[in-house]
């Protein structure tokens, strides 16, 4: 699985932090996503999927390798 | 529809307190772009389903800007309620603008400071709850604990005195309720409200503290990246009145939700590692949210293949929306460990709830909590009896009766 985000389109709800905190976080300075994995271990997929469908602003993609 | 249907006067009238409307399924099955007739006389455009709801609150062409001169006014009075003031116009609408105003009081509100909080409100609901059995059984878990926690919370973020909860509370209601004060009560209400926050960011910077208003102080004005002064100030008006009635509400709604059937609170008793999903299907199931989101549109568009000429005003029912079972499998039920549960509750799109990681946050804990603390809670009254708060913009019970 490869994750990317898009900074622009983020509005800072905080899902994916509260869902995949491994995975994700926020900045500081101003709530926008920062990804910690882009290719997070297996045991981090389920959660992953579950944020990335509920992202209110679609701003997380996942590519998942066959 | 065609053009002798009966014309659907919204808010759509429900007796039932945690039941949704019959008209929901029917609209989102035949008409999911429906005219109606708000409070004020004006008429308006309903959408009910899920991809329209969703579509619509993300799309920049469906504005804020309830104050446009032919925008459906949505109480009698001509500028009340809060969606169609002035002062929703100050917070930038879109663009880089409103971008900027949200990243830099978003950074407020981030899943991190949240959790960070979690012990604060922990014990705000623990002290909360054991007064309310001091005083004992039955009582009203509504003004005992869903009310004070997230007014508690709010208040401490922006630096205003908690003992002052009692004038929030009621310039809130007169801001956030479409029916029940008139105009002139709204004006005064506002005046003061206005007055208040004034004085607050006036001492604020004589005296800054390590709330979010003096950073906000501290940030400088638009010349150096911050907001102006009468941004601040509504900032601070809008942030206290959304961190009022929503959650507070929320609370009684989501404990009532619950127990209505017992069966809920004793799988969260045996599992509490489903308060995470159990609190969004309770956002997602809450049938009495409220009015809804209303959009006015700036240029003609298009909806479920009907075209909305420019000018409509359109209300956004996500709690409708959240009942759509093209969205939801077995949307009419509910389901503690559904996952993932994408509701529209808080919105969607750039202008989704600024608040909602703190909301989830305060209903996670004040339900840990609870959990713990009366496992034996109940209803003291049948669902029936618990009794909606009318004319609301939020939609709340006027008292949740428990016992334990």
């Amino acid at each position: 699985m490869k994750i990317t985000v898009d900074e622009a389109k983020c509005c800072g709800a905080g899902q994916c932090v509260l869902i995949a905190p491994e995975v994700f976080d926020q900045r500081d300075d101003d709530g926008i996503v920062v990804l910690l994995q882009p290719e997070p271990d297996e045991a981090q997929h389920a959660a992953v999927r579950e944020a990335a469908a509920v992202c209110p602003a679609a701003a997380i993609d996942l590519s998942e390798h066959p | 529809m065609s053009v002798d249907e009966q014309v659907l006067s919204y808010p759509i009238p429900n007796d039932a307190a945690l039941e949704p409307p019959a008209e929901w399924a029917r609209l989102r099955d035949k008409c999911p772009v429906a005219h109606v007739t708000l409070p004020s006389g004006d008429r308006a455009t309903l959408l009910t389903r899920y991809q329209d709801v969703k579509q619509v609150l993300a799309d920049p062409r469906f504005t804020r800007l309830l104050n446009a001169p032919d925008a459906a006014r949505l109480s009698a009075d001509e500028d009340g309620g809060l969606f169609s003031s002035e002062m929703a116009a100050i917070i930038p609408d879109g663009g880089e603008e409103h971008q900027h105003w949200r990243r830099l009081v978003g950074k407020w509100f981030t899943a991190k400071r949240m959790s960070a909080m979690r012990p604060q409100m922990a014990q705000i609901a623990e002290d909360l709850i054991d007064d309310m059995v001091k005083r004992g059984a039955p009582g009203d878990l509504k003004a005992s604990l869903g009310f004070p926690l997230p007014v508690y919370v709010i208040c401490d973020m922006l630096g205003v005195p908690a003992a002052d909860r009692d004038r929030f509370s009621y310039w809130s209601d007169t801001l956030l309720n479409l029916t029940r004060y008139s105009k002139a009560e709204v004006d005064a209400a506002q005046a003061e409200f206005f007055q208040y926050m004034s004085d607050h960011l006036a001492a604020k910077r004589r005296q800054p503290g390590e709330d979010l208003l003096s950073e906000l102080i501290a940030a400088g004005g638009p010349e150096d990246g911050g907001l102006s002064e009468i941004q601040i100030l509504v900032t601070g008006m809008a942030l206290l009145v959304a961190g009022h009635e929503t959650t507070a509400n929320m609370i009684g709604k989501m404990v009532s939700m619950l127990l209505a059937d017992r069966s809920r609170w004793e799988r969260l008793l045996a599992d509490p590692s489903l308060i995470r999903t159990a609190v969004e299907e309770t956002l997602r199931f809450d049938a009495n949210a409220g009015f809804g989101l209303p959009r006015y549109l700036k240029e003609e568009t298009e909806v479920s293949g009907t075209v909305l000429p420019r000018g409509t005003t359109v209300i956004c029912s996500m709690a409708a929306a959240n009942r759509d079972e093209s969205a939801f499998d077995h949307a009419e039920e509910m389901d503690l460990t559904r996952s993932p549960n994408p509701h529209l509750a808080f919105g969607s799109g750039s202008h989704s709830c600024l608040g909602q990681a703190l909301a989830r946050t305060e209903l996670q804990v004040v339900l840990e909590v609870l959990l713990r603390k009366l496992p034996t809670l109940d209803l003291a009254v049948p669902v029936t009896e618990l009794e909606r708060v009318e004319g609301l913009a939020v939609g709340g019970l006027r008292t949740v009766p428990v016992r334990w």
